[in-house]
């Protein structure tokens, strides 16, 4: 399957892992989560929205990343992705 | 009810009326213990249970100069375990992650009640998740003796770790395998406990300028080890390297210059923090290059202040608690490094040292607009601190100072209401971050000092909104409505209430 | 004018989110030797992501390094970074030839986006050919300062690096003279011992004295150190607001040259004090 990883655990990053899939899901796990799972949640979307991306699995592991860091690790997981075998 | 503050006060206990509304009241202090020459040794912990008579509903101290290191609370919790005993109350004066076991006391109702002024780890997280069948009653390291004294805190033993007892029955922290230095927490105790039991490693002939008097004690009990060396001395008392703590002590010292404090006769006090002690550190080279030399440093001391008191440029350290090795050392030979009770440290009512501090260095995990502080629970309400001696010394020094980053891992600093107030926003009169720094506009004198200063003074609420422009705004948490504890400011009376944390979300 | 120049590595989003608390004059956000082959592309995507979040231009100057014009990442680098956000292109092993280069790249680039403003670009002399060809490359266009790079140059040259840098002399002298020939920026090396401040303040002291004005740091510990030593000292402060004074009251009488201290101050004099004034003015000193 189709998958690709960006980021770290690093204090204020996030690792984001997409996958291929038939629908689209999210799933964020924050160190902030009761602050701001909402808004990375708006990020991911926004994001994928901006990449033409409709349906893919993706895991946020955020560790304070601010939402700029999230929207370029997503762009380049998606990208790893869709280089992948 | 409320209290001045806004702040809910659970029935029963007395709401916070402001800072100085102690002056209003008179001091209580109950009769000491008896007093004799001579004391009955102990041959185990358990002979220490029947011999005392330890039963259900008892209140039993301790005090927290082993700090991660102690093993004595830990063996008095594990007899409490095999005997079951039931409705427990425990008045250590912090509580520290290597006290895990009392998270399952407290599940399975052995221990009912806790008097702490610190609390952190395991036994904090079960409190938080509220699961003492009672209140966490946390005082200020001044409020404890305060309340002890008074009677408000009733002692039927006080189970004391020390580090070497002679053949009278005096108590010392300078010598033995787990010499600590200072032993000023355990004080008050020591005169007003109903009983008192020193457990200790090291018998010697004759303690050198005992700090507890053999004159109180009941009991003592020689135990293997009272503690682990290793866990006694902090791993945190060194100068920060993050660039931005450095950054922000810096823009400290250089603000404590402006507004005149680095002078002549200076005394000061700061945390143990990597930041508060870079800030001790430029502090010291300031007065170096100034050829100044200060009064006398106080709290818990370092290996930073015993240097500075080599160097001369200290007078006096009083000393409650010792941080590090260096300190223990210095305590034991320097006859100008004095340790104090933590009544001399900053009871109220005691003629005491945070009363006549210049300038005291502290942290926050949260700070309002309206400059109160919380160093008792994390944004989401639990518990992990307390205030130790934070509310007392903001009260007592001149100038107070807190340091600390604007943001961490995402999460500003500063809030419009702090989620719990330990120490209140009247006593806070400077907040230093990396990206600016406030002063607290009930400090009309200081805002005058620092007129046509080139650092980068602005309002509160622009240092909240620079905050929100990186991080975005943080969506608002609510409490759940179940009281665990009571933040209870040095005069008695309760600042804020502590909630059990809601479970959902991660 | 600089001072210091603070490198930042380009996929650390901790130090990026923090680049402008620690009072440098620049910002170098790193894409080049800082950031790993495999983190090339996650790097130039959070600087990218970075310097369009950023609302407000930040009080120092941006300087982005991106991957030299000998390797394969470079024109992705500019296409992701070089926009109005930006002030200056850092080169790494710049060359004459690469430096003409850039700047037809960067053209082609502020046309296409339809930029306001004209990147600078400041290069790293780190080859022995860039030593030599330095009076070149000061005057190569949109240059306004050079870095020395002594790691890379002491590679080169097939030298050790010594904490005294006896063995850079050479390519430190050559490279102040042609910068203060062109009016532009003289910047040394970093100095690579982190934890000894004392002799980075010698190591400052001493390149001040051969003509450069700024130092490039590598940890932000660094700055207040580099930003202390390229300034104009106190004592020359308080001499130069003499000389300012005392040349005032004398053209009053119209006197061209006059005497302080018992020192003849003439035309050059004057210009030294006002420099000294000026760089004053300019970093809070008066």
């Amino acid at each position: 399957m189709k998958r690709g990883i960006a980021g770290s655990l690093e204090s204020n990053d996030a690792l984001i892992t997409v996958k291929e899939s038939d629908k689209l899901t999210i799933t964020v796990k924050s160190i902030v989560y009761d602050f701001f799972h909402k808004q990375i949640e708006k990020v991911i979307r926004d994001t994928l929205k901006e990449l033409g991306v409709e349906k893919i699995d993706v895991v946020c592991e955020d560790k304070g990343a601010l939402d700029y860091t999230i929207k370029a690790r997503l762009i380049v997981a998606v990208k790893k992705m869709e280089a992948s075998e | 009810m409320k209290n001045v503050l806004g702040r809910f006060v659970p029935e029963g206990y007395e709401p916070f009326a402001g800072s100085g509304a102690y002056k209003d009241k008179k001091r209580i202090i109950i009769q000491e213990k008896k007093t004799s020459r001579g004391f009955e040794k102990l041959s185990s912990i358990s002979q220490m249970f029947d011999r005392l008579g330890i039963k259900d509903g008892m209140t039993l101290s301790f005090h927290h100069h082993l700090r991660n290191g102690d093993f004595v609370l830990n063996m008095v919790a594990e007899e409490i375990k095999r005997r079951n005993l039931k409705n427990i109350k425990l008045a250590p004066s912090s509580i520290f992650p290597n006290n895990r076991i009392l998270a399952e006391l407290i599940e399975n109702g052995n221990v009912t009640e806790i008097y702490t002024d610190y609390v952190n780890g395991p036994v904090a997280e079960a409190i938080s998740r509220g699961k003492l069948k009672g209140m966490c009653v946390m005082h200020t390291h001044g409020g404890r003796p305060m309340a002890i004294e008074s009677g408000a805190l009733h002692i039927d033993v006080a189970i004391l770790a020390v580090p070497a007892v002679d053949k009278d029955g005096n108590g010392t922290g300078t010598v033995g395998d787990s010499a600590c230095g200072s032993l000023g927490y355990a004080e008050s105790d020591l005169k007003y406990a109903d009983k008192v039991v020193f457990v200790t490693d090291t018998l010697i002939d004759k303690a050198e300028n005992p700090q507890l008097d053999g004159k109180y004690v009941d009991y003592v009990l020689k135990v293997d080890a009272i503690g682990d060396p290793k866990g006694i001395v902090s791993g945190t008392t060194k100068i920060t390297k993050d660039p931005v703590g450095l950054k922000i002590a810096r823009n400290t010292v250089k603000l404590l210059e402006e507004l005149g404090l680095i002078e002549e006769g200076l005394s000061m006090q700061t945390g143990a923090g990597g930041t508060s002690l870079a800030v001790a550190y430029y502090v010291r080279n300031r007065m170096l290059e100034k050829g100044i030399k200060g009064s006398f440093a106080s709290g818990g001391i370092t290996g930073y202040f015993t240097d500075m008191l080599e160097e001369g440029l200290f007078k006096e350290l009083y000393d409650v608690q010792c941080f590090d090795l260096k300190a223990v050392q210095s305590i034991g030979k320097n006859s100008a490094h004095h340790a104090m009770s933590g009544s001399r440290y900053a009871n109220p009512y005691d003629d005491n040292v945070v009363d006549k501090l210049d300038f005291v260095i502290l942290g926050a995990t949260e700070i309002d607009l309206d400059f109160n502080v919380n160093v008792t629970t994390d944004s989401h309400g639990m518990i992990m601190g307390g205030s130790g001696g934070h509310s007392d010394t903001a009260h007592g020094a001149k100038v107070t100072v807190i340091t600390t980053n604007l943001v961490k891992s995402r999460l500003p600093i500063i809030k419009e209401k702090v989620t719990t107030v330990t120490t209140p926003g009247e006593d806070v009169d400077v907040l230093v971050t990396e990206r600016g720094i406030a002063i607290n506009p009930r400090r009309q004198d200081l805002l005058e000092r620092v007129k046509g200063s080139k650092l980068p003074i602005v309002p509160i609420e622009k240092l909240l909104e620079a905050a929100h422009k990186i991080t975005g705004v943080p969506e608002k948490l609510k409490q759940s409505d179940k009281p665990v504890g009571v933040v209870v400011y040095r005069d008695g009376t309760v600042i804020d209430t502590i909630y059990k944390i809601r479970e959902e979300g991660k | 004018m600089r001072r210091s120049l603070l490198f930042i590595p380009g996929n650390n989003p901790a130090m990026l989110q923090n680049c402008d608390v620690f009072d440098s004059d620049a910002v170098i956000i790193d894409l080049e030797d800082a950031v790993s082959v495999t983190e090339k592309d996650a790097a130039r995507a959070l600087v990218s992501e970075f310097l369009n979040a950023m609302a407000e231009q930040p009080p120092m100057e941006l300087i982005i390094r991106i991957n030299g014009l000998d390797t394969e990442y470079y024109p992705a680098d500019l296409e992701a970074v070089v926009s109005d956000k930006i002030d200056t292109i850092m080169l790494p092993k710049a060359t004459v030839e690469y430096l003409e280069k850039l700047d037809k790249l960067l053209s082609g680039i502020e046309k296409k986006k339809r930029m306001s403003k004209k990147i600078g670009v400041v290069p790293i002399v780190e080859l022995a050919i860039s030593v030599l060809q330095i009076e070149e490359i000061v005057k190569c266009p949109r240059v306004n300062g050079v870095l020395l790079g002594a790691e890379d140059l002491s590679g080169d040259v097939g030298v050790m690096r010594t904490k005294k840098g006896n063995e850079i002399l050479y390519p430190r002298m050559r490279l102040a003279y042609a910068c203060a020939a062109y009016k532009i920026d003289a910047i040394d090396t970093p100095f690579t011992d982190t934890n000894d401040n004392d002799a980075l303040t010698e190591d400052c002291l001493f390149v001040n004295n051969l003509g450069f004005n700024a130092k490039a740091a590598i940890h932000p510990n660094q700055v207040p150190v580099i930003n202390s030593v390229f300034v104009p000292a106190q004592k020359s402060i308080e001499w130069a607001l003499r000389v300012e004074e005392a040349a005032r009251q004398a053209s009053l009488k119209g006197l061209g040259v006059f005497s302080l201290d018992g020192k003849m101050v003439d035309k050059p004099v004057i210009q030294r004090a006002e420099n000294i004034i000026k760089k004053a003015r300019k970093y809070n000193l008066i």
